[in-house]
C-alpha cells in the first residue's frame, strides 16, 4: 500500500514536471536550442510566485498567473537580445548563448537572494481515500499542469500563431516563403518556453523549499523527460514527466533512494541510444 | 554547416601546403610560439617562486590542458561534448583510489588517464552514433549517471568520496615539494596537450577529423572510417583529462562526487575553447588561460567579487553574440597572414 501511495505521489508529481520538460522540448523543438538558461528561469519562476506571494499577500496560484505571464515576456526579451543574432550560428553559439545567460541570472540571483533555501508559507490541507493521502497543494499542481497542456495544445493546434509555430518548427524556410514572420514566431516560442518554466517552477515552490539553484536538477530531468517523450514533441514531454514521476516513486521501493538518479540516467542513455526519437515519438 | 568557414580547407592551405619540405622548425612556427608561451607563464612561478602566482598558475595550466583535449572532439570532430568532465573526474577517483592504496603517483596518475581513455572506447562506439544535440545530451546523461553511479559505490567511499592520508605527500618530500612536483607535471601535460592537438591537427587522421566535422557522410563516402576515426578522437579527447583529474585531486588531498563529476566545469570547458577558438591549436590555450585569468580578476575585485558570475556570463554573451569565432578564428579570419603563426 506504501507503494501506492508513492505511485500517487511520484504521478502528481510527474504532471509538473512534464511541464518544465514542455518548455525545454518546445524550444528545442521550434529553433534547435538547447536552452541552458531553463534551469534558472524555473527558480526564477520559484521566486517570482515567492515575491509576489509575500509582498502582496495574495494567493500563491493568482501570483502564478502574473509570474507567468512575466515569463512569456521576459522569454521573448531573452530571445531578442541573446538568441536572434546567433539562431543561424552553429550549434554551440545558442548553447553558450543560453549558458551566458544562465550565468547571469545565477549570478545576480545569488548576490540577491543569497543561496539559502526559502519556502511558501501556504497549504490547502490533504485528502485521504483509504490509504492514500494526497497534499492538496500537489493535487492542484498537477491539475494546473493538465490545464496548461491543454491549453498548449489548443494553442498550438486550434489558433492561428500556434499553427504558425508547428509550421516554423517544421520547415522554418517555407514558412517563411509562406509569409510567416518567422522571426517573431521564434520570439513566441522562445516565451512559451520560459513561460511553461516559469510555471513549473512556480507549482514546484508551492510544496518544496527551493533555492536560487534549485532549477539545475529540474533542469536535468527536463532534460531526460525530453528525451523520453521524444525531443521536440511539448505534448510527449508531459507523458515522460508521468514515466520520470512514476519512476520515481516506485524505484524507492526496491533500492536505496539514491539509486534514482543512476537509473535515471542510464535509462536516458539507453533512448538515446535505442529510441533516439524517445517513447513518444519526437518531431521529424 | 554553410555558414562556417571552412577550416579544413584552411588548414590545407595554411599548414600542410608549408609542411612538405621545410624542418619542424620552420614548417610550425607557430606551435612553437604556443608552446613557447605556455613555457614562460608555466616557467614563471618557479623562477620567482611565488606560492601565489603558482597557484593562478596551476587553475591555468589545469584548464588549458582539458580545454586543449576537449578541443580534439569539439573543434576538430565538431563533437560537442558537454559531459567531458566525466573522463577528469574518472581519472581523478581511479588514480585516488590508488594512491590511497599505496600506490605511487608516477603509476596511479597514468592509470587514471588509462582509465578514462578505456571509458572513452567503451562508449565511443555506442554514443558517437548519434549527432548534433543527441551526442551532447547523451555525454550529460553518462556524466550525471556516473556522479549518481559513485555516490553508491562503497569502494569509491560514496558520497564522502577518498581521503588521502597526509602521511602520503612525505613520499614526495614533503607537502610544500609535492605541491611543486605536481605543478611540474601538470605543466608537462598541457605542453603535452598542446602538442598532441597540433599533431592531431596537422596529420592525415587530423584532416579526417575535419572532414567528419564538414559534412560526416561526405567524409564517410571520401573514404574515412567514421566511427573509428571519430573513437580514436573521443580517446585521445579523454586521457589527458583523466591524468589531470587524478593530478587535481592528489594535490587536493581528497575527491567527492560532486566535485569530480561536476557538470558546470564540463560547460566551463566549452566556454573556453569557444572563446580561444575551437579548431585552432593555440585557441583552447588563450580561452583557458583567459577565462581563468578574468575569473581570478573577478572573484577578488572588491567591485565584481557579488556579481562576478552575472558579470562573467555579460562578458560571454558579447563575445558569443560579436565574436562567434572566437579571438583566435577572429584574428585567422581578419589576418589571413598571420595564419601560420595562429594554428
Amino acid at each position: 500500500m506504501n507503494l501506492l501511495a508513492s505511485l500517487v505521489d511520484g504521478l502528481l508529481i510527474g504532471f509538473v514536471y512534464g511541464i518544465a520538460a514542455m518548455g525545454l522540448t518546445l524550444i528545442w523543438g521550434v529553433m534547435n536550442v538547447i536552452n541552458l538558461a531553463h534551469g534558472p528561469l524555473i527558480a526564477l519562476g520559484m521566486f517570482g510566485v515567492y515575491l509576489i506571494t509575500t509582498a502582496l499577500g495574495v494567493n500563491p496560484y493568482i501570483a502564478l498567473i502574473l509570474v507567468a505571464l512575466v515569463g512569456l515576456a521576459s522569454g521573448v526579451l531573452i530571445y531578442a537580445v541573446a538568441i536572434q543574432r546567433v539562431i543561424n550560428a552553429p550549434h554551440l553559439s545558442t548553447l553558450l548563448a543560453t549558458f551566458a545567460i544562465n550565468m547571469i541570472i545565477i549570478g545576480l540571483g545569488t548576490k540577491v537572494f543569497s543561496t539559502s533555501p526559502y519556502t511558501i508559507d501556504f497549504s490547502l490541507g490533504s485528502i485521504s481515500i483509504g490509504p492514500i493521502t494526497i497534499l492538496g497543494t500537489r493535487l492542484v499542481a498537477a491539475l494546473a499542469a493538465v490545464i496548461v497542456t491543454g491549453s498548449l495544445y489548443l494553442f498550438l493546434y486550434r489558433t492561428r500563431p500556434g499553427k504558425y509555430v508547428r509550421a516554423v518548427a517544421n520547415n522554418r524556410a517555407a514558412a517563411e516563403l509562406m509569409g510567416i514572420p518567422s522571426s517573431r514566431i521564434l520570439a513566441l516560442s522562445f516565451g512559451i518556453g520560459t513561460l511553461l518554466a516559469a510555471t513549473a517552477g512556480g507549482l514546484i515552490a508551492t510544496f518544496f523549499p527551493f533555492t536560487i539553484l534549485a532549477g539545475g536538477a529540474y533542469e536535468l530531468k527536463s532534460f531526460v523527460i525530453g528525451v523520453l517523450g521524444g525531443l521536440g514533441n511539448p505534448l510527449g514531454a508531459l507523458a515522460g514527466g508521468l514515466v520520470l514521476g512514476m519512476l520515481e516513486g516506485v524505484i524507492p521501493a526496491f533500492l536505496p533512494n539514491t539509486w534514482v538518479p543512476v537509473l535515471e540516467f542510464l535509462l536516458f542513455v539507453l533512448i538515446l541510444l535505442v529510441r533516439p526519437s524517445g517513447l513518444f515519438g519526437a518531431k521529424r | 554547416m554553410k555558414d562556417r568557414p571552412s577550416f579544413a580547407s584552411e588548414a590545407i592551405t595554411a599548414e600542410r601546403e608549408a609542411s612538405v619540405k621545410l624542418g619542424l622548425l620552420r614548417r610550425s612556427p607557430g606551435l612553437w610560439l604556443t608552446l613557447a608561451i605556455a613555457l614562460v607563464v608555466g616557467l614563471y612561478p618557479a623562477l620567482t617562486g611565488n606560492v601565489a602566482v603558482r597557484e593562478v598558475v596551476f587553475t591555468m595550466l589545469l584548464s588549458v590542458a582539458l580545454a586543449s583535449s576537449l578541443n580534439i572532439l569539439l573543434g576538430y570532430t565538431g563533437y560537442v561534448s558537454f559531459g567531458h568532465v566525466v573522463f577528469f573526474g574518472l581519472g581523478g577517483y581511479v588514480g585516488m583510489f590508488l594512491l590511497s592504496r599505496g600506490m605511487g603517483l608516477w603509476l596511479a596518475a597514468p592509470a587514471g588517464g588509462l582509465a578514462s581513455g578505456v571509458l572513452a572506447f567503451l562508449l565511443g562506439k555506442a554514443i558517437l552514433r548519434l549527432r548534433g544535440a543527441y551526442f551532447a545530451l547523451a555525454t550529460i546523461g553518462i556524466n550525471e549517471a556516473m556522479r549518481a553511479f559513485i555516490n553508491n559505490f562503497a569502494p569509491f567511499g560514496g558520497p564522502t568520496g577518498i581521503s588521502l592520508n597526509f602521511q602520503i605527500y612525505t613520499g614526495y618530500g614533503g607537502a610544500g615539494q609535492a605541491l611543486w612536483l605536481t605543478y611540474y607535471v601538470l605543466l608537462g601535460l598541457a605542453i603535452v596537450s598542446l602538442v598532441l592537438s597540433y599533431l592531431v591537427k596537422t596529420s592525415k587522421f587530423g584532416l579526417g577529423l575535419m572532414a567528419i566535422r564538414e559534412d560526416e557522410d561526405a567524409a564517410e563516402v571520401m573514404g574515412v572510417i567514421t566511427p573509428n576515426a571519430k573513437t580514436w578522437a573521443y580517446i585521445l579527447s579523454a586521457i589527458i583529462p583523466g591524468i589531470v583529474g587524478a593530478l587535481f585531486f592528489f594535490k587536493n588531498g581528497n575527491i567527492e562526487p560532486n566535485d569530480a563529476f561536476r557538470l558546470h566545469f564540463s560547460i566551463e570547458m566549452l566556454v573556453m575553447v569557444m572563446l580561444g577558438g575551437q579548431g585552432t591549436v593555440l585557441g583552447p590555450m588563450l580561452g583557458a588561460a583567459g577565462y581563468q585569468g578574468l575569473r581570478g580578476f573577478l572573484v577578488t575585485s572588491p567591485l565584481f567579487k557579488d556579481v562576478q558570475l552575472a558579470v562573467a556570463g555579460g562578458l560571454l554573451l558579447l563575445i558569443v553574440l560579436f565574436i562567434p569565432a572566437g579571438a583566435v578564428g577572429w584574428l585567422r579570419q581578419h589576418f589571413p597572414r598571420l595564419r601560420a603563426l595562429l594554428p
